[in-house]
Formats: structure tokens, C-alpha cells, sequence
């Protein structure tokens, strides 16, 4: 049944309906599956894709990179729910890489805020050995879909016949 | 100077094709949201992009033998063995065209002379009627019902044949109104061609493209149809190659053999780069063609349903990738309805009488597009639906 999550993380506004008919279910079938999905924490909720970079003074965003030392029992998960804990802090994520363990997508009204909250919240806590700070500058795609305004959207197939 | 005096009568009696209009009209509007074009919304898969881009980097920019590369004649010959249970020699039987189009043409030109009859079922794709008129052939047009699901019944052939009846165009999954023929309703036809003696072009370009329990099932491979049956296949539809320009026809060595030697005059040989490609498509390309038959088969049935819910009788079409609702009940002809809707709502499809008179009262509406494209396309022609009511 991925072909439901796949078909309702593309788009939330598919009706049951919809769904229904699109995977050769019933409506019900539809209904249930959904309601499974949320109690077993797999649909966490859902949310609009906005593009902020056209919003005016929508503040910025920068990928914190955190190398950290893990705690014997608890690993990397206490350190990322502290992180976590922040309102600014929008995705926390545990990476397999050499270089650092955590990433965080944090926002904010400009870069100094930004700069600060790293050096005087994330920098600070004992188990941060260092920290690297990426702002973004443009947001191509982002959730499946294409933000950055171009004529890629744009029908390429031409009217031959 | 007066042209109309030196240029072909017969070219210049052709009309032009009935789908164009519509594409003018939403061409000078804008956002509009069009559910109107023929073609795959996929790009070619990527790996068979690379063979292609390859056959470039080592230089092969060549001609390629008149009836296609060797292996790739070799592939269409397997590919035909394995999908449809049919047989072809790929050294006299299978020749490679400059899309399905280019075939289609040579096997009219090839079997019809003067004054012989051409039976073409319609609702189907434009170029039959034309390309008949221009070989010198009488168009015969058989026109398939709703009620029948648009498949062309035995007792419509029949009724159509007369002593100069040449060939029948079986044009089938049909574009525009993706209606298949079964094995059991190919099997009736056979037995009317076999009676006359006539023989049979089957276009089966949207082959791969069935959604029903039974897949595509080539007339050829029906009993004694294989030695009077060209079929006319490509790539453009299954493996999303349209601008590669790439088709080809399989039927009997004598059939196959005059063809070849028009297409050698007219057109010398298919492109080559597509070839290489095509070669890998067939080779690897199954999984893509069922990912995308998949995707293609969801669409469909948000059509349908969108369709039946907002009151728009739709019979559910089985192949290729266009539904057929009747647009009756709105009390517009086809015309009406479709300029209508793109002056109101902005929604381009194609008027069901671009492709025969016959298609009047009904509208194509083509599901190349993605899920989210077609879910706001409905949205719109509901609103269309309600405000004239």
C-alpha cells in the first residue's frame, strides 16, 4: 500500500474519492488505511509548501551541520532532542557521514540571529565538538516540488497534429 | 501567381487536420491548462537516452542499411516472438520506419492502386482518410458506436465490403477513444477478412498501452491473419520516443519487400542515432514500459471517475491514453463545447469530430499529464459543467 503514501505526500487534496479510484480500492479501504497510518505514526500531519523566498522579509534558513560525541546509553538521541527543542529549528536529522552527525534546518529573521543562535545555543552544548553553518540562498525544489521559477514547468511538447 | 492551378489536386481537396484549431485557440491564452496533446508526458528512459548519446560519441553518424540495423530488425523480430506469439523473419519481414507514421503511408501506397476501397473505422487518429485519398484510394468510412464500446463489429465490416475493398485500417488500442479489440472480437473480424480476401493494416502503436486483464493481442497473431496482416508498431508510444522518430512494420515478405523499396526512394534509411537507442529499449526496456503503463493506468482511472461523478457519460476505455466522454448532455455539439470550455475555464481538449464526423457528441481528452495537472483540469470542467447548466 506505498502507492497511497506516495500518491497522498505528492498531494494532500486528493480526495478519498479520488484516492480510491486512482488505486482500485474502495473508499472505505481508503478511509481505514489512512486512519492506520496516523495511529501508527507513519502520516504525522500535513502542511502547505510555501516557497518563502518570494515572501517578503520571510527572515532565512541555514543548514547546521553538528559533529557530536554520542552518549554511551542514548547515542546521538539526546543531544538531537535538545535540538530539537528549539522552535527555529524546523528538521533535525542523524546523517551517516565522517565529517558531522546531525543536521538541522533552522530559521530566522536574518544571518546574525542565525549566527548566534549556533554560537550561544548548539556551539555551547557539551556534547557540540563543532559546528558548521550553510545559509541557503535559493530554494530550487523542495518537497517534490519545483520552486525556482523557470520556464522548466512550462509545456515542451508541441502541437503537431 | 496562382498556385491553386499548379500545385496537386489531390493535396489541395485534403483539409487540414481538425485537431490544430483548438491548439491555436490555446495558444494565444494564457494559463491555460491543456489535456489535449498525444503524445507521452515522459522523457525517454535514461538508459536508452545513454545508447543513443554513445552511438554519437563513437561516431556513428551514418546511414543505416535501407530496412533498419540488422540488430535491431533482430530485436523487433524477438520482441514480437515473446509479447504477441508471432514470427517474423527479421532478414525479409521487419522494416524500420521513420516513425509509425512513415509505415502506415508505405503500406497504403503500396497496396492500393486507383480506385480500390479502404475501410477506415473512426473515431481514429487523422492521417488514414488522407493518406488513402492521396494514394488514389476511396476512403470507406465504418463508423464505430458508443454502445459497442467503439470496436468495430463483424457485421460493420461486412456490411462495408464491397468488390473493391483493398484493405481494412484496423487502428486499434484507438486513439482518440481508447477502445480495445479482445481476442474474441479480432477472432470476428478475421473471419470476414478471410471471407473477402482482403487484407488487413493493424496499427497497433499503443499496444503496450492496455489496462484491462488481458493485454494487447496483435491481429497477426490470430489465426490465418499473420499472412494478410501488416502490423504497423513503434516506439514512440511504449518507451516515450516520439521525437526520436522511430517505427517500423512486420507482415509477409512480398508486402514487406515493395514497402522497403518506397521507403528506400523517399526516405533512404531511419535515423540512426535512434536506432542504437531503440536496440537498447527493447532490450532492457520492459520495466520502463510497466512503470509507466502503471502510472498511465492511475490517471486513467482518476478520469473516469472524475468524469462519472460530475455526470459525463464515459464508457471506460481500455488502451492507449485518452478517454471519450459523451459531452451530449450539455446539448452542445462538440465544437460548442470544447471552445466553450476553453474561453471559460481555460481547459484545452479536442472536439471528438477531429477525428470523424462520427465523433460528434463527444470530446478526447488525453491523461498524458501528471496527477496533479489532471486533478486541477477536472476541478475546472466541473465548474464548466455547472455554470451551464
Amino acid at each position: 500500500m506505498n502507492r497511497l503514501l506516495e500518491l497522498i505526500s505528492e498531494n494532500a487534496d486528493f480526495t478519498d474519492s479520488q484516492l480510491a479510484a486512482m488505486l482500485g480500492i474502495s473508499e472505505e479501504e481508503v478511509k481505514k488505511k489512512i486512519e492506520e497510518y496516523k495511529e501508527n505514526g507513519i502520516i504525522k500531519g500535513t502542511n502547505t509548501l510555501i516557497n518563502w523566498d518570494k515572501v517578503p522579509d520571510s527572515g532565512v534558513r541555514a543548514i547546521i551541520e553538528l559533529k557530536v560525541t554520542p552518549k554511551a546509553e542514548t547515542g546521538f538521541d539526546d543531544i538531537a532532542k535538545i535540538v530539537m527543542s528549539y522552535d527555529n529549528v524546523e528538521n533535525v536529522y542523524l546523517a551517516a557521514s565522517s565529517s558531522y552527525d546531525l543536521i538541522a534546518l533552522v530559521k530566522g529573521s536574518t544571518i546574525q540571529e542565525i549566527a548566534e543562535f549556533v554560537s550561544k545555543r548548539l556551539s555551547t552544548l557539551d556534547a557540540v565538538i563543532g559546528t558548521a553553518t550553510n545559509f541557503v540562498l535559493t530554494t530550487y525544489k523542495q518537497g517534490g516540488a519545483v520552486f525556482y521559477d523557470d520556464n522548466e514547468e512550462e509545456e515542451q511538447r508541441s502541437l503537431i497534429m | 501567381m496562382d498556385y491553386s492551378l499548379l500545385l496537386n489536386q489531390k493535396i489541395q481537396n485534403l483539409k487540414p487536420s481538425g485537431i490544430r484549431k483548438f491548439f491555436d485557440i490555446a495558444n494565444e491564452m494564457d494559463h491555460v491548462i491543456s489535456l489535449s496533446i498525444g503524445e507521452p508526458d515522459f522523457t525517454t528512459p535514461w538508459h536508452v537516452r545513454q545508447e543513443g548519446i554513445e552511438s554519437l560519441r563513437r561516431g556513428r553518424t551514418w546511414y543505416s542499411p535501407n530496412r533498419g540495423f540488422a540488430e535491431l530488425r533482430d530485436q523487433i523480430s524477438k520482441y514480437f516472438a515473446r509479447r504477441f506469439d508471432v514470427e517474423y523473419d527479421p532478414n525479409e519481414e521487419i522494416l524500420v520506419s521513420v516513425g509509425g507514421s512513415e509505415a502506415i503511408d508505405l503500406c497504403i501506397r503500396t497496396l492500393v492502386d486507383s480506385g480500390d476501397e479502404v475501410l477506415i473505422p473512426q473515431p481514429s487518429f487523422v492521417c488514414y482518410e488522407p493518406m488513402t485519398l492521396m494514394a488514389g484510394g476511396v476512403p470507406v468510412i465504418i463508423k464505430t458506436k458508443a454502445e459497442n464500446e467503439f470496436r468495430l463489429t463483424a457485421e460493420e465490416l461486412e456490411a462495408a465490403i464491397t468488390k473493391k475493398t483493398k484493405l481494412l485500417i484496423l487502428p486499434f488500442p484507438n486513439n482518440p477513444t481508447g477502445a480495445v479489440m479482445r481476442r474474441e472480437h479480432l477472432e470476428e473480424i478475421a473471419k470476414v477478412v478471410e471471407k473477402h480476401n482482403i487484407l488487413v493494416l493493424s496499427d497497433e502503436i499503443y499496444g503496450e498501452l492496455t489496462y484491462g486483464k488481458e493485454r494487447h493481442v496483435s491481429f497477426a497473431s490470430i489465426k490465418n491473419m499473420r499472412e494478410r496482416t501488416i502490423v504497423v508498431n513503434g516506439f514512440s508510444k511504449s518507451y516515450a520516443m516520439t521525437g526520436w522518430r522511430l517505427g517500423y512494420a512486420v507482415g509477409p515478405e512480398p508486402v514487406i519487400s515493395q514497402m522497403t523499396k518506397l521507403h528506400q526512394y523517399a526516405i533512404m534509411s531511419a535515423p540512426t542515432t535512434a536506432q542504437y537507442a531503440a536496440i537498447e529499449a527493447l532490450k532492457h526496456g520492459d520495466s520502463d514500459i510497466e512503470r509507466m503503463r502503471e502510472e498511465y493506468d492511475m490517471r486513467r482511472r482518476l478520469i473516469v471517475d472524475g468524469f462519472c461523478r460530475m455526470g459525463l457519460q464515459c464508457f471506460e476505455p481500455e488502451g492507449a491514453f485518452y478517454v471519450f466522454p459523451s459531452i451530449q448532455s450539455s446539448g452542445l455539439t462538440s465544437e460548442q463545447f470544447c471552445e466553450d470550455l476553453i474561453y471559460a475555464q481555460r481547459v484545452a481538449i479536442v472536439p471528438g469530430t477531429a477525428f470523424g464526423e462520427c465523433g460528434e457528441g463527444f470530446a478526447r481528452v488525453s491523461y498524458s499529464y501528471s496527477l496533479n495537472h489532471i486533478k486541477e483540469a477536472l476541478e475546472r470542467i466541473e465548474r464548466f459543467l455547472d455554470d451551464i447548466k
